[in-house]
């Protein structure tokens, strides 16, 4: 950090290294669309393998917190992208209190999950290598494998939580520094890009563990 | 990632004199810096000693095959070896040696640019390597793994007694120094061109580069989300490719092949990068056709990820599956073979010299065409069930990735190594380097053809004593090659310090990096160079052979 200026001669103005940032974190995103593909391609594919217990784990998932975590998740990257429209205008201020809410808001969904939603399934004995596991019979196979997919995905979608916390409160530590003006704030959009990609692999793991196959 | 606070660019004088070597002398100033420079050559070690640790393993292997019961007397050792070896080459030495090396420090130089886009992203690559391979070596040496480079489900999850999940622990970290290095690649090659660089004229090498970060980028996610999955089922055994509930073990297959056959190609690109820069040069000419080289690599690349399946012709997947990879298989050979007749187009009619980095190039294109040829026989569906786990397929890839990608490796390290270190190396003793390596791998590698024709299965401790002869002429070639190895090691250690000083350009090459001093200051250029034209714009024939005679 101490010689920022320094690792800058490969520029030709601070304008172009921003957007070379910005390109910079579109391609990470798109790393962990992969990362995240390989998984999520193992889930679908075990699903249509075992239908019965996946349907028949769906059904033991909490769908109440899970589409409230929704709820709260959408809010949070809508109320970020409030803040970046904000310092466009320059308001430090109210950029802050953006970087706040969401974050906070990014606080709840992880209290939700891992503080109520996760020990909830602790307790039902729903984990997939637990010796009572809860469903039994011939979708038991199955539902154990729907709970594998279930720890590991939440779990990883919780670690980029964390990250993007992280991230929140760099940016609002150089916020409230004043380093960020209409002209530059490179940080703010490429932080934004990143917690909305967190917020859309959710979006694609709500249905997975919530809905398909709940009906039936 | 490093944001720019200011419209103002100040470059120390320091960074502008002298060179990057002489740019500060202490422990800090290379283990902290930023300079794609620098931070090539701590890959340069590091990769360095990986590849004498892996080749160590290799010898031992190659040591206990002499007897057909086995020199080392137990099969658990024998195992753990040629896991080691297989661990170590391919993700410590083969995926990362040409681009964090010969890529990190020549890409900005040919580029026209003063460093990569992200350079402490760099640097911090490099830490995520040695982390990532000091863990793999611990689990290596604590115990070691015995499940083969390819960590087969459900030998890997439920019955192998090795240290499994350490080493993956150290690949999954290791591939994402891989895939920030693509990533930073790929943002500086689109960025970073200096004016007038056009994408048509960009040498070939970073073309390759190119193409090979694609692979790194959106390969490697995938190997990491799957080992994640198998050292989760190995620890807390819920097991995601576990068929006693409903998982499938095969679909791990599936998904490290779509990694690891990608993976080869991450690995053999950068080779024909660094062959399409040395031969124009040697035969001072531009290369012969140059929009199909490019865009081989390209297709190379796309087609690499539709190819996976050839690695599970014997695995059980449906025929008609079988039948579709095989041509697509048959397919990336077509890009292929276009380079190869590119580069002997190239020297038809040119002015051919025979220096060090030339002899490596054409015994990469020698070596290279017999290992992509030999590819498909195991790439057509009824021969490859007879040849697939035998030491046919063992001394193919070892064509491709010895014989072609460490030949290129060998070049492209001659060849810069003036630029890199503002020395030039002993020629007659590279040449004769060079020689031996090629003499010493054919001698390696061709009896195991024969040997994987006659049904000599790889992987195995003891063989049936018909297989001897075959069997000492490999491990004798192996010692020729590995004297082969030790040479440049020796006299490339020596020209660093009683080397001739080299000037900027001894080879008369095109191309941004040698217009620059040799060893190039840390700020590469201090002037930004304006391209007006495309690479290799060697005088005409005529004109060259008009001044000669």
């Amino acid at each position: 950090m101490s010689s920022t200026v320094a690792h800058d001669f490969q520029y030709e103005s601070a304008s172009y290294q921003a957007q070379t940032a910005v390109a910079g974190m579109w391609l990470f995103l798109a790393t962990e669309v992969l990362f995240f593909g390989g998984m999520i391609l193992t889930w679908i594919y075990s699903r249509h393998w075992n239908q019965l217990g996946f349907d028949a784990g769906v059904r033991q998932t909490d769908l109440s917190i899970g589409t409230l975590n929704t709820f709260v998740l959408v809010t949070s990257s809508f109320v970020y992208a409030l803040g970046l429209l904000f310092i466009r205008e320059g308001n430090i201020r109210q950029l802050i209190r953006c970087c706040v809410v969401t974050l906070v808001l990014g606080l709840i969904f992880l209290a939700l999950k891992f503080g109520v939603e996760w020990p909830e399934d602790f307790a039902h004995h729903l984990f997939p290598s637990a010796p009572n596991f809860k469903i039994s019979g011939p979708s038991e196979g199955g539902a154990r494998l729907f709970f594998i997919f279930y720890f590991i995905g939440t779990a990883l979608h919780g670690v980029h939580m964390v990250v993007g916390i992280g991230l929140l409160l760099w940016v609002i530590r150089r916020a409230r520094r004043g380093e960020f003006s209409p002209s530059y704030h490179t940080p703010v959009t490429v932080v934004g890009l990143y917690w909305s990609f967190v917020d859309i692999v959710w979006l694609t793991l709500y249905p997975l563990i919530y809905l398909i196959g709940r009906g039936r | 990632m490093s944001m720019g606070m200011t419209d103002m660019v100040k470059i120390s004088d320091g960074a502008a004199e002298g060179s990057y070597l002489t740019d500060g002398w202490t422990l800090r100033s290379w283990l902290l810096s930023t300079d794609h420079k620098r931070i090539a050559l701590l890959y340069l070690g590091s990769i360095t000693f990986f590849f004498f640790i892996g080749g160590a393993a290799a010898a031992l292997v190659r040591l206990n095959l002499i007897v057909p019961e086995g020199l080392l007397g137990s099969a658990e050792a024998y195992n753990r070896l040629f896991t080691m070896h297989g661990v170590i080459m391919v993700w410590f030495f083969l995926v990362p040696a040409v681009p964090v090396t010969l890529g990190n420090f020549l890409i900005p130089l040919m580029l026209g640019a003063r460093d990569l886009a992200f350079p402490r992203l760099n640097l911090f690559t490099w830490y995520l390597f040695i982390t990532g391979g000091a863990i793999t070596l611990w689990a290596l040496f604590v115990g070691g793994v015995d499940t083969g480079w390819t960590f087969y489900t459900p030998l890997s999850t439920t019955y192998s007694q090795g240290h499994v999940v350490l080493a993956a622990v150290g690949i999954f970290i290791s591939g994402f120094a891989s895939i920030a290095t693509g990533l930073n690649f790929i943002v500086s090659i689109h960025r970073l061109r200096a004016p007038g660089l056009t994408w048509y004229r960009m040498p070939v090498f970073l073309w390759s580069i190119y193409s090979l970060s694609v692979l790194l980028v959106l390969a490697t996610p995938v190997l990491a989300i799957t080992l994640l999955l198998l050292a989760l089922e190995r620890l807390f055994h819920i097991g995601v490719f576990d068929p006693a509930i409903g998982g499938d073990p095969l679909l791990f297959q599936h998904l490290f092949w779509f990694y690891s056959h990608p993976a080869v190609y991450i690995m053999i690109l950068p080779g024909f990068g660094v062959v399409s820069e040395i031969i124009p040069t040697f035969s001072r000419k531009s290369i012969f056709g140059y929009k199909f080289v490019v865009w081989a690599s390209v297709s190379i690349a796309v087609i690499s990820f539709f190819v996976w399946g050839h690695h599970m012709f014997v695995a059980g997947t449906s025929v008609y599956s079988a039948v579709l990879f095989s041509i697509l298989s048959y397919l990336v050979a077509v890009p292929s073979a276009i380079k190869v007749f590119n580069w002997l187009g190239t020297m038809h009619k040119g002015f051919v010299r025979f220096d060090a980095p030339m002899l490596y190039a054409l015994g990469f294109i020698g070596l290279f065409t017999i290992g992509g040829l030999t590819g498909l026989w195991v790439a057509a569906l009824a021969a490859d069930v007879h040849l697939t786990q035998t030491y046919f397929v063992v001394a193919h890839f070892h064509y491709i990735m010895v014989g072609g990608m460490v030949s290129a490796f060998f070049g492209g390290l001659h060849f810069w190594w003036p630029k890199i270190t503002g020395r030039m190396y002993p020629e007659m003793w590279a040449r004769v380097a060079a020689l031996i390596m090629f003499i010493g791998f054919n001698i390696t590698f061709f009896p195991q053809f024969i040997l994987g024709l006659l049904g000599m299965p790889r992987r195995y401790f003891s063989y049936s004593p018909d297989f001897q002869v075959l069997n000492v002429l490999s491990s004798a070639g192996a010692s020729v090659l590995a004297s082969a190895y030790l040479l440049p090691l020796a006299y490339l250690t020596w020209s660093l310090f009683h080397g001739e000083r080299a000037p900027a350009n001894p080879w008369g090459a095109t191309g941004l990096e040698w217009q620059t001093t040799s060893p190039p200051p840390t700020v590469n250029f201090v002037e930004i160079p304006v391209v007006t034209e495309g690479p290799y714009a060697y005088p005409p024939p005529e004109t060259v052979h008009q001044q000669n005679v």
